[in-house]
């Protein structure tokens, strides 16, 4: 076990090249009673002490720069280094958000160049920065349809239909919006009960949140059936960007009939993701919902006779926008990484990311079906990723999808993403990306092989899984039942 | 082929192995009606090329003499701290969702939630939202949600507020029909109490309060705290995680301490960069856990009795309640909690404290430099921590077009949000601006103020 930082303090260290000099009488305009009276607790330690014990921790992860990920719907590939260093210069870090447009030109023309990129990627028409991660651009693409029925005078849409294969954030923004939310089965094959769609739709239907391809790991062929369903009932549809990396140069959410989308920068544009973010959730739309996008916008005006080509849009040049989702700008200095791996791919490298990641998906579950493993969709393609489900393995053996994914971190492999899609029981989705090579497919497969005669020889070792690393399974329903979440100089409570 | 590995002849075993005669037709299923024309974009770029373009534009925007705050602080960074933060098994990790294989992130959010909430003298915290703004949108979704004693949708607003954080919160919770009630400021720039009267007997869920408030002015926060719950608000605190270590914590407002503590996480080790990315931080009572957006790390034990850390109480989070989760936040901002604690471990309580002491000082060497100008002054009475409103005699636009011209970023108009402070600029002076910095923006300020906007030529 690693011991906590709080443990390795000792009163009267301190790391003081990190400490400005300053009198303390400084503070004795300050009124006494707001002032703090008892210093908070925090760790006393040296420099050395710190980047140890960081450095350390840093080691009981997994990583994309150290294991193979295959995390379904994440698209966790390789980040690469230039983009990081592109978006680490002392102007782009240095640069105040309040700056005025005099003084931040280099960053508003990459983010002018970046808005018109994903815009072609996307074919839509006009594109926002602004959302900070998938699920606050979901919030805004959903409060933008909201916005668009209230400027109609359309009041009585108050429900969004959801095909139940979606992520749990479609849902959760739905609410937040303030609809009802109604859930659209999935067919056997895959796709959205087209003709429970068309039973549900009415007045009251605001919009569809989907994603294609669909987190069943297929193209949802019938897409124009579902756009014209949607809109002949005058609803509006939601493209969620999750998968976007499987069509990329391929088929653009635009041509496909969406009139909103959100891309996920952290995942399609190969920005790392930092053990739980930042990410980025730039928002498209189509001409009719132009005027609802949120702030800030960056416009460019090329004869500005002062040479200030790029500025932020006025307030009131977009009056109907739902206004901003942060305090400024969003992520920017994700923005510039995305923009920086955009550069790096162009058009052409663009388009291979959507053939490479298809390639090995589907090499990847034909691979694991001549293994023995089941297929949840046998007879489709796979699109970036595929389902395969241990129904048989779990009635046969007792060994689940959790067990597996659990074994498989002894073999040094991250779990693929368990138990999701809710509807299929029991099982792993699997997206190896585009930047891993055949010996790491390869290399997954034979463990998969090995958990599976494992699981049929010796179940226990499966149920007790993972063996190798820093801790096993955590109690989590007493973790749950009684929450320690905050260090106050007790152990562990057993 | 940039970043994929992949070499002619394993292309041509991998389509053998699942009968397909290209890589294009493994979208044989999107109807050819759908499919995209070549897309209109660039060639791509080598990285050196990428760099070459990417670093001209980086240095238009470089070398600026920063005396802008209003959320946003140009704070010293220990090297140490960006280092570790960046390491690839912290930058390039996931969402701890496997425990097993995330310990590193999972202990280090752990104590990340111990030092915040010590900081803030709490009961807990969560492991991050996106920025301070956004992160008062979900406190104020909070309250109304977690006052078991109102059945109210409108939250008390103070005007001294940092309007940003008002405009974001109002988008957040806006499609939800919550309606934030402004409370006028009084001439020295604090919440004015004397209007409180007219809200008692009314039903509000929560009480907003900033400090040091948009202004750098103090707040009375613990008068109001008792007041707020006296009517049976909430009350949601905005701090400044570096006033904190030298100001009364939220958790210490009043007699029982606010309810909610939220605000930006950027002073603790996070360049401005822009703004983003930064994080967001919230703390709570113990008694509103379970309303809390985001994760939670918790501490448990595995079989063996050996202690490790995970997600809890997850079933308020969307992957498990869909529609009925706390909020729809997913990803959050994980690796700038990963700068911030270590950060947070480096300085100290005395560090911070330090650092805080450090800012107070030279903003108030800031506000002796410009008042020495005939015609400027400090707007508000009283002390202020951080930044200040200074008056000038000339429009401020003007003003900051001038000094930008030289490379000075001279404060932050009040204009656009506070029409009766169109006269002011918002100034702000951290330990990382010198006595020289601080004369160098004075001696241009006092320039712009004596000589006439240049005119153009032939005028």
């Amino acid at each position: 076990m690693s011991k906590l930082i709080f443990e390795l303090s000792t009163e009267g260290r301190g790391a003081r090249a990190q400490w400005p000099q300053t009198p303390a009488e400084a503070l004795d305009d300050l009124p006494g009673e707001l002032r703090r009276r008892t210093p908070p607790a925090l760790p006393h330690l040296s420099e050395l002490q710190v980047v140890r014990h960081y450095t350390r921790l840093s080691q009981r992860n997994f990583s994309i720069d150290t294991h193979f990920y295959p995390l379904g719907s994440c698209t966790m590939k390789y980040n690469p280094r230039g983009a990081h260093r592109a978006a680490s210069q002392p102007g782009f870090l240095q640069r105040h958000p309040l700056a005025p447009p005099a003084l931040s030109q280099g960053v508003l023309g990459c983010l002018h160049r970046l808005q018109a990129i994903l815009e072609e990627v996307t074919g839509m028409r006009g594109v926002s920065l602004a959302p900070m991660a998938g699920a606050q651009g979901e919030f805004a693409g959903i409060a933008m349809i909201r916005a668009y029925h209230e400027a109609r005078g359309d009041h009585e849409r108050k429900e969004i239909l959801i095909p139940t294969a979606a992520h749990g954030t479609n849902p959760a923004t739905a609410s937040m919006c303030g609809y009802r939310v109604r859930e659209i089965p999935v067919t056997s094959g895959g796709d959205v009960d087209l003709e429970a769609l068309q039973q549900a739709v009415g007045p009251h239907t605001a919009g569809l949140m989907m994603t294609n391809p669909s987190t069943c790991g297929v193209f949802e062929t019938q897409i124009r059936a579902i756009a014209d369903t949607i809109h002949g009932a005058g609803g509006l549809l939601y493209y969620d960007g999750a998968n976007l990396n499987a069509i990329l140069g391929k088929v653009r959410p635009g041509d496909m009939g969406f009139d909103v989308i959100h891309m996920n920068l952290h995942k399609t544009f190969a920005t790392p993701h930092g053990g739980g973010g930042p990410g980025a959730g730039p928002v498209g739309v189509n001409e009719r919902l132009l005027p609802f996008l949120p702030r800030p916008l960056v416009v460019e005006d090329r004869t500005a006779d002062d040479g200030l080509h790029y500025r932020w849009a006025d307030k009131a040049e977009s009056p109907h926008s739902i206004g901003t989702l942060s305090a400024f700008g969003g992520n920017i200095g994700i923005l510039l990484r995305a923009l920086a791996y955009a550069l790096l791919l162009g058009r052409d490298g663009l388009l291979r990311v959507a053939e490479y990641a298809t390639l090995n998906a589907n090499y990847l579950a034909r691979a694991l079906e001549d293994a023995g493993f089941q297929l949840a969709f046998p007879q489709r393609r796979a699109s970036h990723e595929f389902i395969i489900t241990l129904q048989r393995e779990a009635r046969e053996w007792g060994v689940g999808a959790t067990d597996f994914a659990k074994r498989l971190l002894d073999h040094g492999v991250h779990a693929p993403t368990v138990h999701f899609p809710l509807l299929i029981p029991e099982c792993l989705l699997i997206e190896p990306t585009e930047t891993e090579d055949l010996a790491t497919l390869d290399a997954f497969v034979a463990a998969m092989q090995a958990t599976r005669r494992e699981a049929e020889a010796h179940p226990d070792r499966l149920h007790q899984a993972p063996h190798t690393m820093p801790i096993g399974r955590l109690d989590e329903v007493s973790a749950a039942r009684n929450p320690d979440l905050v260090w106050r100089g007790d152990p562990p409570m057993a | 082929m940039p970043f994929i590995p992949h070499t002619e002849a394993e292309v041509g075993q991998m389509l053998a192995r699942i009968d397909a005669p290209s890589v294009a037709a493994l979208f044989e299923e999107i109807p050819s009606e759908l499919r995209a024309a070549p897309l209109d974009l660039h060639d791509g770029l080598n990285e050196m090329d990428m760099l070459r373009w990417m670093g001209a534009q980086a240095r238009k925007d470089e070398g600026t003499l920063c005396f802008a705050g209003a959320g946003c602080y140009d704070h010293h960074i220990p090297a140490a701290v960006w280092d570790i933060a960046t390491r690839g098994e912290f930058m390039t990790a996931y969402t701890p969702y496997q425990a097993e294989a995330s310990q590193g992130t999972l202990q280090l959010i752990y104590e990340y939630q111990s030092m915040m909430a010590h900081l803030m003298a709490m009961d807990l915290s969560n492991a991050s939202l996106y920025d301070g703004a956004s992160g008062l949108g979900e406190a104020l979704l909070m309250a109304v949600r977690g006052n078991r004693g109102s059945r109210s949708r409108r939250v008390l607003v103070a005007d001294s507020l940092n309007p940003r954080y008002r405009g974001a919160a109002q988008t957040i919770v806006g499609p939800q029909h919550i309606e934030l009630v402004p409370l006028a400021l009084d001439a020295s720039g604090v919440t004015d109490t004397e209007v409180l009267a007219e809200h008692e007997g009314l039903d509000f869920a929560a009480l907003v309060i900033q400090q040091p408030n948009y202004f750098g002015r103090l707040e009375s926060v613990h008068s109001l705290t008792d007041w707020a719950h006296a009517q049976g608000m909430l009350v949601i605190a905005v701090v400044n995680p570096i006033a904190a270590a030298v100001l009364a914590p939220p958790g210490e407002w009043g007699e029982n301490g606010a309810d909610i503590a939220v605000g930006d996480g950027q002073p603790l080790g996070i360049p401005m960069a822009s703004g983003g990315p930064s994080f967001g931080f919230m703390c709570c009572t113990e008694r509103l856990v379970r309303q809390m957006p985001g994760r939670l790390i918790g501490r448990a034990t595995d079989a063996r009795g050996t202690p490790g850390y995970t997600l809890v109480l997850q079933a308020r989070e969307q992957h498990i309640r869909r529609s009925k989760a706390t909020s729809n936040i997913c990803t959050n901002q994980g690796l700038l909690v990963t700068a911030a604690t270590i950060h947070m471990a480096l300085l100290g309580a005395t560090g911070l404290a330090q650092v805080a002491t450090a800012c107070h000082h030279a903003n108030n060497q800031l506000l002796r430099h410009l008042t020495a100008i005939p015609g400027v002054q400090v707007r508000f009475d009283g002390p202020h921590f951080h930044e200040a409103a200074v008056r000038l005699p000339v429009d401020p636009a003007t003003v900051l077009t001038q000094l930008a011209a030289e490379g000075i970023l001279g404060g932050v108009p009040l204009a656009p949000d506070y029409p009766g402070l169109s006269d002011c600029l918002l100034v702000c002076a951290t330990e990382m601006r010198t006595d020289a910095d601080m004369a160098r923006f004075a001696g241009a300020l006092a320039r712009t103020l004596t000589a006439p906007p240049r005119c153009q030529a032939g005028a």
